[in-house]
C-alpha cells in the first residue's frame, strides 16, 4: 500500500500505547510458585492450586510487585493511589483457567504521570498491575491436532502502563517504547525480553485532520506487537490504511487489529459490536491495599537516579556527550561503575567523553567484576601513542597505498570510510601507536596526491 | 453405642483408655451402615479412617472421627460440592482447615452432602439426592451444611465441619437439633474450599455441644499465609468460654416484633428469659429491618457465583456446562446480569453499600451490648420437596442471619426448643462483635446447661 506525502499530511496522528512488561519478582503474583516461565526445562512444573485454578485456590499478592509498580510510577512521575485495589476481569479463553483475570479496573496503584521525548512529553494515563495468563501450544502429536496449556506462566506479575493519545508518529512511539524499556531494566525489574513476550506492544492508532483539536470518533487497537521496529511498521501501515479510507469520505472502524509481522500488514481480529463485557467487580478474594504519604515517600527517596537525569548530569558534570550516555547507562551497577571512572579521569586530566567514547565504540570491555581504575588503565594504554618521525609514518603510508590499489580507487570515487581501513593497515607496517588525527592528515595528504 | 459420645466425652474416654478405637470406629461405621441408605448424609466415606485414627494415638484429638462437607477439599478423597461437573474430582491438595483438623489428630470419616455448590438451604439442589432430617424424616435437614448437621444428629460421627455463607452451618444446625457456629469471617481459613461467595464464605464446626465446638475451633482456626482475607490474630483458648457465668453482661433481643414471625416468638420470647434466670438482661432492640439483607445478598452472593463458578468451563474437569443443575444456572444468569457494564453500579456496588450500613448498625448495637439473640430460622424445618418452585427458598429461610453474615459477625445457633408432635427443633442464633466468637460460646454454654434441649445432655 503506498501512499504520497501529499496525503500523509492531510492527517495527523493520534495515539496512545499500552505496554505490558512482566515483572522479575522471584515468585509469581499471587501464589509462591517460581517466577521464570522461561527458565523452565518443562511445562508446568511451577504451579499450584491458585495459579492452576483449581477449586478452592486462593490469592495472596506479592508486595514485591506492588512495591515494584509504585516504583516505576514514581519514575515516571505519576501521582499513586494511597487505596488501591485488584478486581477480576471475567472472560473466557483457555489458558485462563479461573475465567478470570485478576487485575486493577478504576484504581490503579499508579496514574497521572509524564514521559519526555525528543517529540515532546507523552503522559502517562495509569500503571496497574495484574497477573499474565498461561501459555497455548498449538501442536500436532501423533498425527492430530492438539491444543496444549503450559501454566508455567499462569500468574505472572504483569505490569500494564498506558499512555494518553499524545504520540503524534511512528518514531516518538518507538523512542517513548524504548525509553520505557530502558527504565525498566534500569529500575532492575524487569528484562523485558521482547522475543519471549516479557514486554508486549499495543498501539491504539488513529487520524485527524491537521489542525482538528478534537480526539476522531474511532480507535483502531493494534495488539501483542512484540518488537520495537513492528510496532513502528504497524502504525505506519495503519496510517496509510487509515488515511485511504479516510480520503473516500469513510471512517475507519472501531476494532482490534492483529500484527502479521511476515506479511507486514495489520487484520482485523474484533469489532466494537463483538467487544466483551468484562463485568469487573473487586476480587473478593483480596483486601484492599493501602499505603501511607510517608511510605510512599521513602519508596520516592530510595528511587535511584534515572537514566535521562544521569545523562543529562553527566554532561553538565563531566562534558560526557549525550550520544554516548544513552547507550552507556543501561544499568544501576553499570553506570555507578562507570561514573566512578569519570571521576578518576578527571583527576588525571583525561577527557571522561574520550573514555566514554571508547567504551561505545567496543574498545574496552566492562564485566561485572571490573573496576574503575582498571577502566582507566586500560584506556590509558589504548592511547598512547608512540614517538615517530613524519617521514617515517610518511615512507610506510607510501607502501600501504601501493599495496591496496582498490581502496585507493574507492577513495578517489568519493568513500571516506576506506581512510579508517588505511590507518589500521599503517600502523600495522610501523609496528607502533600514533595519534590517529595525525595519521589520518597524513594520509589524505598522501592519498590526494 | 460410642457413636452417640460428643466429641468431649470421647476425648475423656480415649486418654483414660476407656475406648479403644476399634470398638469406637465399629459402632460409628454401623451407624453409618445403617443409616446412610436411608438419609443420604454421605457422599464418600474413607475406608482407611481407622487406620489414620490409629496413627493420631498422641495428638490433642486422638483419632476421632469427623465428617467434612463436600466442598472442603481433601487430597486424595473424592470432592464434589455435590455437582456432578466435579463426580469424578479428586484433589491433589488439602484445605488449610482440614489440614488443621488433621493435624491436630481429627479424622476425616467421609464427606457429606450439601445443596450442590453450597447454593441452597435445604440439601435439596444437591444433584446427588436431598438428605432427609434425622429428627424426622419427612422433613428436610436445612442447607446448604445438611449433610454435616444431619451427620451429627445422627450419630454418624462425632462432629463435622460445614461452611457458611448466610445461614448454611446455623440453619441445617437449627432444623437438625445441633450446635452450628459460624466463627467471624476471616478466623478460619477458606484456601481449599471450594469458592461459592468469597466475601461471607466461613468455614466452621457443627456439633453436639456448645463445648464440642469450642473445642474444634481452637484446632482449625488460625491465620494462613495462603489466604489474604485470614486475619493475622492469635488464636485464643475458646474453651476457657465454657462453664462461664453470664452475671451482668447484656443480651439485645432482635426482630421480637418482625412480622411473620409470631407463631415462634411465643415460644422463643419465653426461652430468652432463661438469661434473665442466669443473671443476665435481656433487651428488645430495634435493629435494621432484616428483609434488605436477603436483596443485598442475593445480588452480591449470585454475583461472585457467577465469576467463581466461571472454571468449570469444560476444559479442566471433564464434565461441560450442561452438569450445572437449574439452581446454579439461574445464579449465574443473575450474577451475570447484575455485574454487566451498566447494572454493575446500579446492583452489585449498591448492595456493597446498603451492606456498610448493615455494619455501622451493628456497630451501633454492639456499644450497649454484648451479644444479640434470635430466632435462628422463621420458622421450624420444612417439609421434603418444599423447595420445588421456590427459587428464592433459601434466601428466605435465611432472612435472620444474612445480615450478621455479610457483616462477617461469628454467631452460633443452638437448640432452643423441641415440637414433641414432629421431634424438630427451634434455634436461637447469638452473634457477637468481630473476633468474639468466645462471647457466642459463653452465653450459648450457659443456655445449653441451664436447659433441656440438648439432646445430649439428657
Amino acid at each position: 500500500m503506498n501512499t504520497d506525502n501529499k496525503n500523509k499530511n492531510k492527517y495527523s496522528l493520534v495515539c496512545g500505547l499500552e505496554i505490558h512488561a512482566e515483572l522479575k519478582t522471584k515468585s509469581k503474583m499471587f501464589c509462591g510458585c517460581k517466577n521464570d516461565p522461561f527458565g523452565a526445562e518443562k511445562p508446568n512444573i511451577y504451579t499450584c492450586p491458585t495459579c492452576l485454578g483449581m477449586p478452592g485456590g486462593s490469592p495472596v499478592a506479592n508486595k514485591k510487585a506492588i512495591e515494584w509498580t509504585i516504583k516505576v510510577g514514581l519514575a515516571l512521575g505519576c501521582k499513586i493511589n494511597l487505596f488501591s485495589k485488584f478486581d477480576r476481569k471475567n472472560y473466557f479463553y483457555p489458558d485462563l483457567p479461573k475465567a478470570y483475570q485478576i487485575s486493577q479496573y478504576d484504581l490503579p496503584f499508579c496514574y497521572d504521570g509524564v514521559v519526555e521525548t525528543s517529540f515532546g512529553p507523552v503522559g502517562i494515563t495509569r500503571i496497574h498491575l495484574e497477573e499474565d495468563t498461561g501459555k497455548l501450544l498449538h501442536k500436532k502429536i501423533d498425527g492430530k491436532q492438539v491444543s496444549l496449556i503450559d501454566f508455567n506462566r499462569s500468574s505472572v506479575p504483569l505490569m500494564e502502563i498506558v499512555t494518553e493519545p499524545d504520540i503524534h508518529s511512528p518514531e516518538q512511539a518507538k523512542e517513548y517504547a524504548k525509553e520505557i524499556r530502558k527504565i525498566l531494566k534500569y529500575l532492575d525489574v524487569a528484562d523485558c525480553d521482547m522475543d519471549q513476550g516479557g514486554m508486549r506492544l499495543e498501539a491504539n492508532t488513529s487520524l485527524r485532520s491537521e489542525g482538528q483539536k478534537e480526539l476522531p470518533k474511532y480507535k483502531v487497537e493494534v495488539k501483542n506487537i512484540n518488537s520495537f521496529k513492528f510496532m513502528e511498521q504497524a502504525i505506519e501501515y495503519e496510517i496509510d490504511r487509515q488515511t485511504e479510507i479516510l480520503d473516500k469520505g469513510e471512517i475507519p472502524a472501531q476494532e482490534t487489529r492483529g500484527w502479521n509481522s511476515i506479511k507486514s500488514i495489520t487484520f482485523s481480529q474484533r469489532t466494537k459490536e463483538d467487544s466483551e463485557d468484562y463485568r469487573y467487580f473487586p476480587d473478593p478474594d483480596l483486601p484492599p491495599i493501602r499505603y501511607s504519604r510517608e511510605s510512599i515517600e521513602t519508596m520516592r527517596a530510595e528511587l535511584p537516579e534515572l537514566p535521562a537525569q544521569k545523562s543529562e548530569r553527566w554532561n553538565t558534570e563531566y562534558g560526557v556527550e549525550k550520544r554516548y550516555s544513552k547507550q552507556l547507562i543501561s544499568h544501576e551497577i553499570f553506570s555507578n561503575l562507570l561514573e566512578e571512572s569519570f571521576k578518576i579521569c578527571q583527576l588525571e586530566n583525561i577527557e571522561p567523553n574520550k573514555l566514554a567514547s571508547t567504551i561505545v565504540n567496543k574498545n574496552i570491555i566492562i564485566s561485572h567484576e571490573t573496576i574503575a581504575s582498571k577502566i582507566v588503565d586500560e584506556f590509558k594504554k589504548l592511547s598512547q601513542t608512540d614517538e615517530v618521525s613524519d617521514d617515517e609514518i610518511i615512507s610506510a603510508i607510501k607502501e600501504v597505498i601501493l599495496q591496496n590499489n582498490d581502496a585507493v580507487i574507492k577513495f578517489k570515487s568519493g568513500d571516506t570510510k576506506v581512510i579508517g581501513f588505511f590507518i589500521g593497515q599503517t600502523m600495522r607496517k610501523l609496528g607502533k601507536k600514533i595519534n590517529n588525527r595525525k595519521l589520518g592528515e597524513l594520509l589524505i595528504n598522501e592519498l590526494k596526491k | 453405642m460410642k457413636n452417640k459420645l460428643t466429641l468431649k466425652q470421647a476425648l475423656n474416654k480415649l486418654k483414660n483408655n476407656e475406648l479403644s478405637l476399634d470398638d469406637f470406629y465399629a459402632d460409628v461405621k454401623k451407624s453409618i451402615a445403617d443409616q446412610n441408605e436411608k438419609l443420604n448424609v454421605y457422599l464418600t466415606l474413607d475406608d482407611n479412617a481407622l487406620e489414620k485414627a490409629k496413627a493420631a494415638k498422641n495428638t490433642p484429638l486422638m483419632g476421632v472421627p469427623i465428617a467434612l462437607k463436600d466442598n472442603y477439599c481433601t487430597k486424595n478423597l473424592r470432592t464434589t460440592a455435590s455437582s456432578t461437573i466435579l463426580d469424578d474430582f479428586i484433589p491433589t491438595f488439602e484445605s488449610t482447615v482440614s489440614k488443621n483438623l488433621k493435624k491436630a489428630g481429627g479424622v476425616v470419616i467421609g464427606k457429606t452432602n450439601m445443596d450442590a455448590w453450597a447454593h441452597g438451604s435445604s440439601t435439596e439442589t444437591s444433584q446427588y439426592g436431598r438428605t432427609l432430617n434425622p429428627r424426622n424424616i419427612d422433613y428436610l435437614p436445612g442447607g446448604s451444611s445438611g449433610g454435616s448437621a444431619a451427620a451429627v444428629a445422627a450419630n454418624m460421627c462425632i462432629a463435622s465441619l460445614g461452611t457458611e455463607t448466610a445461614g448454611s452451618i446455623r440453619q441445617p444446625a437449627a432444623w437438625c437439633g445441633v450446635v452450628g457456629l459460624k466463627p467471624t469471617y476471616g478466623r478460619c481459613s477458606r484456601y481449599g474450599i471450594i469458592a461459592m461467595c468469597s466475601s461471607t464464605d466461613s468455614p466452621g464446626p457443627i456439633t453436639k455441644t456448645v463445648e464440642d465446638a469450642a473445642i474444634l475451633l481452637n484446632y482449625i482456626a488460625g491465620h494462613d499465609l495462603l489466604e489474604s482475607t485470614t486475619a493475622n490474630l492469635e488464636v485464643p483458648d475458646f474453651t476457657k468460654a465454657i462453664d462461664k457465668d453470664i452475671k451482668g453482661l447484656k443480651i439485645g433481643y432482635l426482630y421480637k416484633d418482625l412480622k411473620g414471625l409470631e407463631e415462634i416468638t411465643k415460644i422463643f420470647a419465653e426461652q430468652v428469659k432463661v438469661f434473665e434466670k442466669l443473671g443476665a438482661t435481656v433487651e428488645v432492640v430495634d435493629a435494621m429491618n432484616p428483609k434488605h439483607g436477603v436483596s443485598i445478598y442475593t445480588i452480591v452472593q449470585r454475583g461472585e457465583v457467577s465469576s467463581n463458578l466461571g472454571r468449570y468451563d469444560g476444559i479442566r474437569y471433564g464434565k461441560d456446562r450442561s452438569f450445572f443443575g437449574d439452581e446454579a444456572k439461574r445464579r449465574i444468569m443473575l450474577g451475570t446480569y447484575t455485574l454487566s457494564k451498566g447494572y454493575a453500579d446500579q446492583y452489585y456496588n449498591t448492595a456493597q453499600k446498603v451492606r456498610t450500613l448493615y455494619i455501622k448498625d451493628y456497630e451501633r448495637l454492639f456499644k450497649t451490648y454484648d451479644v444479640l439473640v434470635a430466632p435462628t430460622s422463621p420458622g421450624f424445618a420444612k417439609k421434603i420437596g418444599a423447595t420445588e418452585g421456590q427459587a428464592m427458598f433459601g434466601e428466605l429461610e435465611d432472612l435472620l442471619l444474612e445480615a450478621s453474615s455479610l457483616s462477617g459477625l461469628p454467631g452460633i445457633s443452638i437448640p432452643c426448643y423441641k415440637d414433641n408432635e414432629t421431634n424438630l427443633y427451634l434455634g436461637m442464633n447469638i452473634i457477637a462483635p468481630m473476633y468474639r466468637e468466645d462471647l457466642v460460646l459463653q452465653v450459648a454454654d450457659a443456655f445449653e446447661k441451664a436447659t433441656k434441649w440438648n439432646s445430649w445432655r439428657n
